[in-house]
């Protein structure tokens, strides 16, 4: 109230944003690399938190988290309730994160049999044995869409979205709108 | 126009003809009412539900009713898309519906009707069940990891094709599906053809052409260019 008339105004806080991407092929994260110059605008309005984008490796409380991919494995699981805790608003971006997606096609294969045909039996591979390294996560029996573990406030279907159609979500959300993809920006494949 | 002809659907004048359903008269009138299981040059299933209505406050199929004077028909409400959307997310789930690696991509009905309906999610824990794939006829590949049960190809292949390729069998969630009939159930032990009405009528992509793949891009196709209540549109030709 007693703030001087020149005062510049207070910058807008930006909303911080974090990304990851599971069992996918960040082929969604391309695509919102693909929003091209809009990228500029939309710093203007937020800022990154942990994402591939900026290579940092925890969540911190962020306003809106986008998960690219499914849950193949035990890290997937542990990055994904990361996010859940951390993210006011969750966003499953992408086929692989909504229903699985390519990944899920191992669904119907027994584990066992798939990692012996790959390391051990297959032929023109190397039969170096299936890897037990405990740095790497326990692979899943199955490959499970991420609304089957944690509450998912927002889907973005598409293999990948488009840049327009992740335009759209990032837009209508900024703006406090639900989102509303129409013909064109709602795809699957 | 003649009052006892018509009926009301979403506060639209339809007229009909004695003996049609409502959703004959609808599809005439170029209003859409949505439908899986149902196609206009067959006889109606009524299997899948979508195409429900209310008639006069009371849920009936759209398909299967016929239409009277003077009804007062609810279609695209708020309370009957929910459910459609509803059903459409289990048939998502019982299936494996993988809509970037199915050649029917932008031209398949389901995935129409769900954008139509913006089916966000599958919402439901999937399935992922284990279904075979039919690869023994020369010209056409079964994929059954897509069907939704319509039973068009069974109309088709009996009522036009005049051959009885397919029938419904088996029990249960996971039981119950589409058979072929042969000793050896597979389809390339039958007289089937890829110039039969059935090797064309499938809203999904069970039925497939081989060596057809992709000769029209994704995002160039059937429900790509126009969504599927566009007064043209029927779930396949």
């Amino acid at each position: 109230m007693n703030a001087p008339m020149n005062a510049t105004p207070a910058p807008v806080k930006k909303l911080r944003v974090a990304t990851t991407s599971l069992a996918g092929c960040f082929g969604c994260h391309m695509s919102i690399l693909d929003i091209d110059e809009r990228i500029i605008k939309l710093l203007e309005l937020i800022e990154f938190d942990r994402s591939p984008l900026t290579d940092i490796k925890t969540c911190g409380p962020c306003d809106l988290g986008l998960i690219e991919g499914g849950l193949c494995n035990a890290e997937n699981v542990h990055v994904l309730r990361e996010f859940r805790r951390n993210c006011k608003v969750l966003v499953a971006v992408g086929a692989c994160a909504i229903n699985g997606g390519l990944p899920a096609q191992r669904n119907h294969l027994d584990l066992r049999d798939i990692l012996e045909e790959v390391y051990q039996t297959e032929v023109g591979l190397s039969h170096g044995g299936i890897p037990n390294d405990p740095e790497l996560p326990l692979p899943l029996n199955k490959v499970h869409p991420i609304h089957e573990v944690v509450k998912v406030d927002y889907f973005l279907p598409g293999c990948p979205p488009s840049a327009d159609a992740i335009w759209k979500l990032l837009t209508d959300l900024l703006a406090g709108r639900t989102p509303n993809l129409g013909h064109g920006l709602l795809h699957y494949d | 126009m003649n009052a006892t002809t018509t009926f009301h659907l979403d506060g639209e004048e339809i007229p009909f003809t004695p003996g049609q359903t409502i959703i004959q008269a609808a599809k005439a009138a170029g209003a859409y009412i949505p439908h899986l299981c149902w196609h206009p040059d067959f006889q109606a299933n009524g299997s899948c539900k979508l195409c429900t209505v209310k008639v006069n406050g009371r849920f009936g199929s759209s398909c299967t009713m016929e239409a009277q004077a003077g009804m007062v028909v609810e279609n695209r409400t708020a309370e009957l898309d929910d459910k459609r959307r509803t059903l459409l997310q289990m048939f998502f789930v019982e299936g494996n519906h993988f809509c970037p690696s199915c050649e029917k991509s932008g031209d398949c009905a389901l995935q129409a009707t769900a954008y139509e309906l913006k089916m966000m999610s599958p919402h439901f824990d999937m399935f992922y069940p284990d279904r075979a794939v039919d690869a023994s006829h020369p010209d056409i590949l079964l994929d059954f990891n897509r069907c939704i049960m319509c039973s068009l190809c069974v109309s088709a292949s009996r009522d036009v094709d005049g051959k009885n390729v397919f029938y419904m069998g088996g029990r249960g969630i996971l039981g119950r599906r589409v058979h072929i009939n042969s000793e050896s159930g597979m389809l390339g032990d039958t007289d089937f053809a890829a110039t039969d009405r059935a090797a064309s009528i499938c809203p999904v992509g069970v039925i497939l052409k081989k060596r057809k793949g992709f000769a029209v891009p994704i995002g160039e196709r059937t429900y790509d260019l126009a969504p599927i209540s566009a007064p043209d549109k029927e779930t396949t030709p």
